[in-house]
């Protein structure tokens, strides 16, 4: 297990007039090499608890452990864990602020201790996965679209070449093709190195398709965890927290109300045309 | 972090003071200074620490939040006082070696330093029952005639409210921006000052963007609901001063004459 919550709380601004308990007695644990989703609506407590992963939130009580070891020992190196787990924020691209694409992107491996030369090719190594282009390396990070800005910062990330990666809300703000490009990468990227990866998002449909398992988070607190199919079978309970399924389980539920003998539990389009396939086959 | 400084050091609470019109409470606390600036004896300190001891109790502010202002000139006031107490000439009344101590210093350094500890405690009474931004509204009232003059007192106090709202925003984002590097391994805690000079870049250069993208938004959507200036723009929430307000005026008056009144008694008690 890389990463084991054990009852943390954390409060902000503590013994104020305006304190706010953002996680409360929360406890679950990170699997190795799984893509874990983490929903929620805003104010959940998503992007708090992804910060203790690495130590840049320190929990008020209770207790984080990286391969076993508390995090909050006083001989632990906080430093060498942010290399071993990347962290992507929410508007990532507001980060970068060096002359060039590249240089921004060797920041991490230089600030790792790497030589000049082998953080630059882990730089190109994490560039070319996140989609950019060769003739794009030397540009002002400042020149690029939104979408390319957001690709650079996370590239930044990747070439730390971190074990566990941190992507909170990767997607927002994107156009429909900049969010899928982004997500396929990242399943590519988690397939072929066997990464573990921590995906937080607001999109149903993105946990479904992408997600070996999920957490819900409801005001400060674990709701619920399972794999995608076992939570969105409680599409009834999740929609009291204000979260629903998957529009395509939702209409798999219809169609199955009205009449039509369909298996229901379809969380993807793929498995939802299966479905469908097999009834209108089953029928002719 | 950040919530303390847009709010300044203002405490929220229900009372009599918070609801006061801030140009009464600009006015009362310029009557203060002026009262505490013009007297001398103890009949005078007598005065203003009775009023100053009713409106803390009226503003429901806790104590401590009152004297928290003075932590910050704790030093200043020391050294004022020792200054005044060792430089003056007069009669001496004690020595040591080429140190001495005069009754004139003696008075002086106890006028002095009561009235750096009344000062400050008295304006935290203001800005804590006040919330920046209507401080700002106050002025802005307060300083009208200004306009007569030629000086753009609606232009400087819409730059300090959106600098008060700025502030903020700003903080949340350096926090942000801090950490964000420091997942990336930046280290913002070297020894070293170079070093330290240098990981400045990393946290800098985003934030100065976002200040700049964030103005040009600011300006856009401004410029998009027609702002173009003070002249004829009405408030959202008008100043209007309401009958707790005249009374305060009113015993702001009073105070004002008692204090005139005692200062001249004094002066004749003297001589
Ligand atoms: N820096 C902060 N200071 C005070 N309160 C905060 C801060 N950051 C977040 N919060 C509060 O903590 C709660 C959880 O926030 P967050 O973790 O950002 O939620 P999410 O990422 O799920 O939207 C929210 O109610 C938010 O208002
Ligand atoms: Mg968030």
């Amino acid at each position: 297990m890389p990463i084991i919550f054990d009852h943390v709380t954390y409060t902000y601004a503590p013994e104020t007039a305006y304190k706010k308990v953002a996680l409360n007695d929360v406890s679950f644990e990170v699997k190795e090499g799984e893509f874990l989703a983490v929903v929620g609506h805003t104010g959940s407590g998503k992007s708090t608890m992804v910060q203790h992963m690495n130590g840049l939130e320190k929990a008020t009580e209770g207790h984080v452990y990286f391969h076993g070891q508390d995090i909050y020992d006083k001989d632990f190196d906080m430093k060498e864990l942010r290399t071993r787990v990347g962290m992507v924020f929410q508007y990532p691209e507001h980060q970068l602020f060096e002359t060039t694409v590249l240089a921004d992107v060797c920041f991490g491996p230089l600030n790792q201790g790497l030589e000049k030369k082998e953080a630059t090719a882990r730089a190109y190594e994490a560039l070319l996965m996140t989609g950019m282009k060769e003739e794009q390396f030397l540009l002002s990070p400042f020149e690029l679209s939104g979408g390319q800005k957001r690709r650079v910062a996370i590239a930044g990330v990747l070439a730390m070449k971190p074990e566990v990666i941190i992507l909170d809300e990767p997607t927002a703000g994107l156009d429909p093709k900049g969010r899928d490009d982004i997500l396929d990468m990242l399943k590519e990227m988690h397939e072929k190195t066997g990464n573990t990866v921590v995906l937080v998002s607001h999109s149903m449909e993105d946990v479904a398709t992408y997600a070996d398992r999920m957490i819900v988070m409801n005001k400060g607190q674990v709701f619920c965890q399972g794999t995608p199919k076992e939570v969105f079978a409680h599409a009834d309970e999740l929609s009291k927290i204000g979260l629903g399924a998957p529009s395509v389980s939702l209409l798999m539920d219809d169609l199955k109300a009205s009449g039509m003998n369909v298996e229901t539990g379809a969380i993807t389009v793929e498995e939802a045309k299966d479905a469908i396939l097999k009834m209108l086959n089953k029928n002719v | 972090m950040f919530k303390d400084i847009t709010l300044g050091q203002y405490y929220p609470a229900d009372s009599v003071l918070h609801k006061l019109d801030p140009r009464v409470k600009l006015f009362g606390t310029l009557i203060y200074i002026i009262c505490l600036f013009s007297f001398k004896g103890p009949i005078g300190i007598a005065i203003i620490l009775g009023f100053l001891a009713a409106v803390i109790i009226l503003s429901k502010v806790p104590f401590k939040f009152m004297v928290k202002g003075l932590r910050g000139i704790v030093f200043l006031v020391i050294f004022a006082g020792l200054i005044n107490l060792f430089m003056t000439n007069g009669d001496i009344i004690w020595e040591w070696k080429k140190l001495h101590i005069t009754r004139q210093g003696l008075d002086n350094c106890i006028l002095m330093t009561t009235r750096m500890v009344l000062l400050i405690v008295g304006s935290s009474v203001m800005t804590l029952t006040t919330t920046p931004n209507s401080l700002t509204d106050g002025l802005e009232k307060s300083m009208k005639p200004l306009n007569k003059i030629k000086i753009p007192v609606h232009d400087i106090s819409m730059m300090m409210s959106i600098a008060l709202r700025f502030i903020p925003i700003l903080t949340e984002e350096t926090e942000k921006i801090q950490k964000a590097q420091m997942a990336r391994g930046a280290e913002f805690d070297g020894k070293n000052i170079i070093k330290k000079v240098k990981a400045m870049i990393p946290l800098l250069v985003p934030l100065f963007v976002s200040a700049f993208r964030r103005a040009n938004d600011l300006a856009l959507a401004m410029e998009a609901r027609c702002y173009n200036g003070g002249e004829g723009r009405t408030k959202m929430h008008p100043l209007r001063y309401v009958k707790s307000d005249v009374v305060a005026y009113v015993i702001l008056w009073i105070f004002l004459a008692l204090v005139i009144a005692a200062r001249i008694l004094w002066v004749k008690v003297l001589a």
